[in-house]
């Protein structure tokens, strides 16, 4: 029956009429979100203002990757902080051979013995790091998750056990690997998800995602509810990356900006364009202490910005198609990044000059 | 990308038009690359490489053509005559680049060169003559309509028109090598169309209006404040940053020499100082960092409460474990740590106590999750600002030592073998890498 559920006063019609006195406040609520309102705001940069500007950066390729035979669609560290996993739009990586034409989320297990991948076939499958050469590693994969339409992120969470989707049917879910089951699953996007990262707060409990209908929705694992969500973009969001304390999150889209959201004060906080970038950024991630947003765009290059400042740092070159992910190395080293030119660039600070001459006092 | 062209445009503002001299002929309204870099350069104040690149992508797909060399779409900073393609052929109005027009343009061309064309589009035509034999007495007829009025118009007018219709076909069928600027990868969106709405049922509406009254009733924390916050985090956080601060004894990645990685492993004798100082920074990083986790397991087994730590370690194990434990791994945490007498009875508030006793008779993953939510907090406030003000915290960083920078070698073309690091999963336990392995270099697993 479709009124199962309802108490005796209750109809379908009073609920639809609550819920929409709901829907007509968070307009308001949203318009406040944006970080242009500035009589509501204060802009990021002001408050950086005593901060000392960072120098000039000179970031040097140090590895250039040739491995792929295609396009390179996506990667991840492993915590040892030296080896990265990568995958292409030619089922090729690690010698496995996927059966699927776009490999386009792969992520490796905390405990570097696994790595999970899918795409196109609308699966995650886990395949076990094995180095000897004897063995068949499709052999050993496994089938974890199973969506109805394509995967386009996953993450293990802090064990090798679980995985955490996203995929192009709208919906992102939390797998069991060693079953296969389901464990939660997060309905609320309008469109296809695009993109998920997982919190790095002390309990632990929360993932943000990103998807084609404009919003970044903040998630409790535990009762698959959306807690937040931040609408100002406007374009698709590629990329979301949580701040490292935890209590913020970048995003980068199709609309060439990145924004900071804050998850305590429910609100944009600042935006990160310039006029003379006109391509969508596809990636985004912060450096060790949250001071530097990487980002790689679809016009070949990657832009640095200062969080706090809200300014460019430099611009580097080098790939000669699309930058199509970037990853920070877990301690913070160096980072990499992944493009459609087939292949992986990981990329160090050689040095950076001060903007001025610093006093010694004494 | 539209925008900016526009702007070029611009007869006050854009880009300096005049008239080039191209072999014999002139044509109106060119423009030179290096103008064209000048002008970006300035009206978004960028510099020169980056008003290039810039430029460059413009060229690339199909906005600005070049008029001398049309079969490479390049930017070249000097004074090779550029002109502005027109909005008919910009790739935004996503007019569909048909078989036929192709076809008809390759036919053109091949009686105008009397049958040389560039490989690839030999193959095009080729193929294309196969596929659409049916037609091709039509494709050779508007061919040859096409070039007789053609014929024409001045000689100006035409070679810009040839050039036009040039660029747009190397932008929609770009020649084997070069990259397919109108490439987009996955088709998004596609999910939208054909999702099933969801049923505006009483949940759905009781579910909206729980997520209205949270998202009006939340506190919300002034965004000044947690500016302030981002602002202290980076500052504390900066010299512990690689990328920002640099890291001694030099960043592994420069200098092909792993020390840094040697010194910062997971499980080292010795941490460094600035690894001590950031336990200080929070809890959290002390509990990520083994050797801090240990460290600190110490002090509390001198302080008698190391059954606290234990726990939350059992219950973090729960929690992200496989399914298929939750039971064992819940019943293994009840004997061991909650059972009255248990070996290693924790001390919880009785009211946490009896809910979590209640939910043990339904076990899942999360029927931990506030006793150990208790115990963390337990610690956090007041065993972990003990550890912090103990002598055994201070001890351990005045014990600390600070890298000494690596010196330049004098030689710095002298190439060092590179070795693959042992990766995780060869070894069954993880050991720390000896001094002898080398750095993870370019073969990884990519």
């Amino acid at each position: 029956m479709a009124t199962e559920g309802l108490h005796e006063n209750e109809t379908l019609a009073s609920l639809k009429s609550e819920a929409e006195v709901g829907g007509s406040l968070e307009p308001r609520r949203l318009r406040l979100q944006r970080g242009t309102d500035y009589g509501l705001v204060l802009p990021v940069h002001q408050v950086a203002e005593r901060v000392e500007a960072l120098g000039q950066f000179v970031m040097k390729t140090r590895r250039t990757l040739k491995g792929h035979g295609n396009k390179v669609l996506c990667m991840d560290w492993c915590k040892d902080k030296r080896r990265i996993v990568s995958s292409s739009q030619v089922c090729h990586e690690h010698a496995v051979t996927m059966p699927c034409t776009w490999v386009m989320a792969c992520a490796y297990a905390p405990s570097g013995c696994a790595i999970a991948c899918g795409g196109l076939d609308n699966k995650c499958s886990v395949y076990p790091l094995t180095f000897d050469k004897n063995e068949n590693m499709a052999a050993k994969k496994k089938s974890v998750a199973m969506h109805t339409n394509y995967l386009s992120a996953c993450s293990f969470t802090n064990s090798d056990m679980q995985i955490l989707t996203a995929s192009g049917d709208g919906t992102c879910a939390l797998w069991d690997v060693e079953s296969g089951q389901l464990l939660q699953s997060f309905h609320g996007h309008g469109a296809d998800v695009l993109c998920l990262d997982l919190a790095p707060s002390e309990t632990g409990n929360t993932f943000v995602s990103g998807g084609c209908d404009k919003k970044a929705m903040v998630w409790d694992m535990r009762s698959g509810q959306c807690v937040q969500a931040f609408e100002t973009h406007e374009s698709d969001i590629n990329s979301v990356r949580y701040y490292p304390s935890g209590d913020a999150f970048a995003s980068g889209s199709d609309d060439a900006t990145c924004r900071l959201y804050d998850l305590r004060a429910d609100r944009e906080v600042a935006i990160y364009s310039k006029e003379s970038i006109i391509f969508g950024a596809s990636s985004v991630d912060f450096s060790l202490s949250g001071r530097l947003l990487f980002a790689g765009y679809n016009d070949y290059t990657i832009n640095v910005w200062d969080v706090l400042k809200g300014s460019r740092v430099s611009i580097l070159f080098g790939h000669e198609n699309r930058v199509s992910t970037l990853r920070v190395s877990p301690d913070g080293t160096a980072f990499c990044s992944g493009s459609w030119d087939h292949t992986l660039r990981v990329r160090g600070m050689v040095f950076c000059f001060p903007v001025c001459e610093r006093r010694e006092d004494g | 990308m539209e925008r900016v062209v526009v702007s070029m445009q611009d007869p006050d503002q854009g880009v300096k038009m005049r008239s080039q001299r191209l072999l014999v002929t002139v044509i109106p309204h060119a423009v030179t690359g290096s103008d064209v870099v000048q002008w970006l350069a300035q009206k978004f104040c960028v510099s020169e490489e980056e008003a290039l690149h810039l430029g460059a992508v413009l060229v690339q797909h199909g906005y600005i053509y070049p008029l001398r060399d049309p079969r490479s779409l390049m930017l070249r900073p000097d004074e090779t005559p550029y002109r502005f393609q027109t909005p008919y052929f910009w790739t935004s109005t996503l007019w569909p680049a048909a078989e036929l027009d192709y076809a008809i343009y390759l036919a053109k061309k091949n009686i105008r060169k009397r049958g040389t064309l560039v490989d690839y589009e030999k193959d095009c035509y080729d193929r294309l003559h196969k596929k659409i034999n049916h037609a091709w007495d039509l494709v050779l007829m508007q061919a040859r309509e096409q070039l007789r009025a053609a014929k024409q118009r001045r000689k100006g007018d035409r070679l810009v028109i040839a050039c036009q219709e040039q660029t747009y076909w190397l932008v929609n069928r770009p020649p084997p090598r070069a990259p397919n600027v109108l490439e987009q990868g996955p088709g998004r969106g596609s999910c939208a169309a054909s999702r099933v709405l969801m049923t505006k049922s009483a949940d759905f509406y009781k579910r909206e209006i729980e997520y209205f009254r949270k998202a009006l009733g939340r506190t919300r924390v002034k965004s000044s404040i947690c500016l302030e916050a981002y602002l202290s985090f980076c500052g504390q956080r900066g010299p512990h940053d690689p990328l920002v601060s640099g890291c001694l004894p030099s960043n592994p990645w420069i200098s092909d020499d792993d020390a840094y990685w040697v010194m910062n492993a997971p499980t080292v004798a010795a941490p460094t100082k600035l690894r001590v100082e950031r336990w200080g920074f929070s809890f959290r990083e002390l509990l990520e960092d083994p050797v801090g986790r240990a460290h600190f397991m110490d002090f509390l087994g001198k302080e008698f409460s190391g059954e606290n730590l234990s726990f939350w370690e059992a219950c973090e194990e729960l929690r992200y474990g496989a399914q298929a434990q939750v039971p064992t791994l819940v019943d293994a945490v009840y004997e061991q740590f909650l059972a009255p007498g248990a070996a290693r009875w924790v001390n919880i508030d009785s009211r946490t106590m009896e809910q979590t006793l209640e939910g043990l008779h339904q076990p899942h993953r999360y029927v931990l999750d506030d006793a150990q939510l208790h115990i963390y907090m337990l610690m956090k406030k007041d065993s972990y600002p003990r550890f912090l003000k103990s002598d055994m915290y201070k001890g351990l960083l005045a014990e600390a030592g600070i890298p000494l920078e690596t010196k330049r070698r004098v030689f710095p073309f002298m190439w060092r073998p590179r070795h693959s690091s042992p990766s995780p999963a060869l070894l069954p336990t993880p050991v720390e890498p000896t001094a002898a392995c080398g750095l993870g270099g370019g073969d990884g697993v990519a």
